[in-house]
């Protein structure tokens, strides 16, 4: 075989992976909107489930995962900024520094269902926070950490040292230097880091269906230790563990449609944050 | 007040004993058997150097003689690389700058710095150049004005630049960049102001431009300046100190070193045989 046709042939082959990905997207995509589209409608999205979850629509479950995202969020973001700050401005490198990362880096690794037995083990039992939405957020913010630290630090590193000389050389304190020259660029980055996070929580199941996640809940919370419904525990249960597994199944496309498109969003507006940030940024 | 200063405040004091032993002129910085390593390279051996008050000091020498580590040791700006060690003293008004109780940000406050690179901040021109009085707690929108206005016609930009100081410092061109950054030192009042190489990323006629500005600013300010440019260093300074291998090889008046070299190191660097 010639140089060339093996280099075409090679060149086919791994563009032909490269594509299966797309293929696969869009397959899952097109196969949950086929399915799911039909039952999406107003009343889908604003009632809560009716006999037995065979009728009515997903609003609890909605609710639910809102809160838990929303809670997540404020907890994991402050601690994930600070820790990046500390890590990549004020911290000596050194052993102290080279374990808390070794730390962050496990900590991405480590499977969702541990994180839920760990939430239930140290939040719900030691700590006496219960099964609920709070014990529930901590699991996940905890979870999500590693993502916003790596986010945030990637983000400090991308701004030029010259911000921060130009600061310390004018007499600024290094907080001073960090809060005006050195957040203002990071922070897009760290916006972007933060609401991919969020997506990844707000599609989360293993640490919830142990933290706070309930089966059935006619009511929304009404405070941070009531448990709550969500959305993918809701698809879940509609999936596997119905009785009546055939009557829900376009409720639980539904519900998959529902999230899928959440998530999407979320993504979406990380990437459009970014965007426009990056702009600014160039103008400015 | 802080340590430092009142150590200022004394030695303004006692100062005559101080510089009894610098031949009529005034010192601002005084160096005494300065070392400087970079992990386990030394950078800078036994530096014993006088930086006269007022004027322009240049420090010229081939890449990698340390000049620019000099001059960064002078506002301790070097100690940002984190691998640095430092032995010796430097004095500044009587007061050795690497001692306990300095405080970074009052040197930094009075002993200003221009990068080889303009480095403007990503705001306005306005914010650039208040960013300093503004850390240092000016608040009041017209006394912020009045210094930006000061600031920016002490480095020869205001004509340029007063239409549009709402405006990003990162449209200006290259030369206006390095004199706002200028202009965002002098409005912290420094004493000294540091330059590194600060035209050597500039046009012909940029250059120009922030030469004639040192000879402006050189009656009110003491400037210690790199260049690799040994015409400019003859064009500007009043004092040259020629730096090799870390050392100072030989510091005199700008004209006795170009025209009357005594050592032959400086003589073949100046007359371009190496470097």
């Amino acid at each position: 075989m010639s140089k060339q046709m093996s280099q075409r042939l090679w060149f086919g082959i791994c563009g032909f992976f490269a594509s299966m990905t797309i293929v696969a997207l869009l397959f899952l995509l097109f196969s949950i909107v086929k399915e799911g589209a039909s039952v999406i409608s107003w009343s889908f999205i604003t009632e809560p489930p009716r006999r037995n979850m065979t009728e009515g629509g997903i609003w609890p479950a909605l609710v639910g995962t809102f809160y838990v995202a929303s809670l997540t969020v404020l907890i994991s973001v402050p601690i994930g900024i600070g820790a990046a700050i500390y890590l990549n401005e004020y911290a000596k490198q050194g052993p102290v520094v080279r374990v808390i990362r070794m730390s962050i880096r496990n900590l991405a690794g480590v499977p969702s269902i541990v994180y839920g037995l760990f939430g239930l083990a140290i939040f719900a039992s030691t700590l006496r926070l219960g099964v609920g939405l709070i014990t529930a957020a901590i699991t996940l913010a905890i979870m999500v950490l590693p993502w916003i630290i790596t986010a945030s630090e990637e983000a400090l590193k991308a701004v030029p040292n010259s911000f921060r000389e130009g600061g310390l050389a004018l007499g600024a304190t290094k907080w001073q230097t960090i809060r005006n020259n050195v957040l203002p660029s990071a922070i897009p980055g760290m916006a972007t880091g933060s609401i991919l996070g969020l997506a990844r929580a707000a599609g989360e199941t293993a640490p919830i269906i142990l933290t706070g996640a309930a089966y059935f809940s006619r009511n929304l919370p009404s405070s941070l230790n009531d448990s709550f419904m969500a959305l993918p525990y809701h698809l879940y249960i509609l999936a596997t563990q119905h009785a009546q597994a055939a009557a829900v199944r376009p409720i639980a496309y539904g519900t998959a449609l529902v999230l899928i498109m959440m998530v999407i969003l979320l993504n979406l507006s990380a990437i459009l944050l970014r965007n426009h940030y990056r702009r600014k940024n160039e103008m400015f | 007040m802080t340590a430092f200063q009142t150590a200022v405040k004394e030695n303004k004091k006692k100062s005559p004993v101080v510089q009894e032993n610098i031949n009529k002129e005034e010192s601002i910085f005084s160096a005494k058997g300065l070392n400087l390593w970079y992990g386990n390279d030394q950078a800078l051996k036994d530096i014993n150097l006088d930086i006269r008050k007022n004027g322009v000091t240049a420090i010229i020498g081939p890449s990698g003689c340390g000049k620019s580590t000099f001059l960064k040791t002078l506002n301790r700006m070097v100690e940002l690389v984190p691998i640095v060690k430092t032995s010796g003293a430097i004095d500044y008004h009587g007061v050795n700058i690497f001692d306990p109780s300095v405080n970074l940000v009052e040197l930094r406050s009075s002993v200003g710095m221009v990068f080889q690179k303009p480095n403007p901040f990503p705001k306005s021109i306005f914010d650039n150049v208040a960013f300093g009085p503004r850390v240092h707690g000016v608040k009041k929108k017209a006394e912020l004005k009045e210094i930006v206005e000061k600031s920016l016609r002490g480095s020869g930009l205001w004509d340029e630049v007063k239409d549009r100081l709402g405006e990003s410092a990162m449209g200006l061109s290259g030369g206006q960049q390095q004199r706002l950054c200028i202009a965002r030192c002098l409005a912290v009042e420094p004493e000294v102001i540091l330059m590194d190489e600060p035209t050597s990323a500039l046009d012909p006629k940029s250059t120009l431009k922030v030469e004639e500005l040192i000879q402006e600013l050189k009656k009110d300010y003491s400037i210690v300046i790199v260049t690799h440019n040994m015409q400019q260093a003859a064009r500007i300074s009043d004092k040259t100190a020629f730096f090799l291998n870390g050392e100072v090889v030989e510091y005199d008046n700008t004209d006795t070193i170009f025209s009357n070299p005594q050592d032959k190191r400086t003589e073949d660097y100046i007359t371009g045989r190496f470097g």
